[in-house]
């Protein structure tokens, strides 16, 4: 499962699309939008995320493909929002299936590393004294 | 020749469009995309170090020669997550 869109994250539709009788671990991550940046005080009253809908997709399916090849046989589904997210809602998630726990772990850190670090996906902070900016991405 | 560029994020509000397409002459490369739409935009001309071009929905490097029809994206520093 890939998808980009404006829907709240249902992390259970996620866990159901990499399930797999022959699994024995499914790994997620959510990730949720935060009402301060690192080195900012600024309180966040509210984000929102643009995206180049194509070109992100295509980049899921390639994370997606690279962390079977590393990390061997999984199931994988990465889902992003765009537009207005509330605080503290899930703006990605990513879930892992895998025969055993250490390679969903390991395969679930790589898909979110990867994604922050490449996949254009974009994030504006609009603050409560009215000002705004995009937030980029700092290494993990 | 025609070109469909995409600005996203920053360099979206910088250029004053998200989607625009442009005329070039021949032979021209993602780097004269960029240099004649910044000419004129010096903040957004400052973003180029941090900036990836995509052309046809595929990352490529400033010297890639571009065609006719080509889709041009501009992606600023990322911020997914």
């Amino acid at each position: 499962m890939i998808a980009i869109g404006p829907d709240p994250i249902d992390l259970a539709a996620l866990i159901a699309a990499v399930g797999n009788p022959a699994h024995g671990a499914i790994c997620t991550f959510l990730g949720t939008t935060r009402e301060t940046s690192a080195g900012d005080d600024r309180i966040v009253e509210a984000l929102d995320y643009e995206a180049y809908v194509e070109l992100a997709r295509a980049d899921f399916e390639a994370i997606a493909a690279e962390a079977i090849q590393r990390f061997g046989p999984l199931r994988i589904a990465i889902v992003h929002r765009t537009g207005r997210v509330a605080l503290g809602e899930a703006s990605v998630a990513i879930a892992v299936g895998s025969p055993h726990r250490g390679a969903a772990f390991d395969a679930c850190e790589f898909a979110i590393n990867t994604l922050k670090a490449r996949a254009p996906i974009w994030k504006r902070e609009t603050y409560r004294d009215g000002g705004t900016a995009w937030i980029a991405n700092t290494p993990a | 020749m025609a070109l469909r560029v995409l600005a996203f994020a920053r360099l979206r509000e910088l250029l004053g469009f998200g989607e625009r397409t442009i005329d070039l002459g021949s032979s021209a490369t993602l780097e004269d995309v960029w240099t004649s739409l910044t000419a004129s935009l010096p903040e957004a001309g400052r973003m180029r170090a941090s900036t990836r071009f995509a052309r046809n929905g595929v990352i490529a490097d400033g010297s890639t020669r571009i065609a006719d029809g080509d889709e041009i994206a501009l992606l600023p520093p990322v911020g997914g997550g």
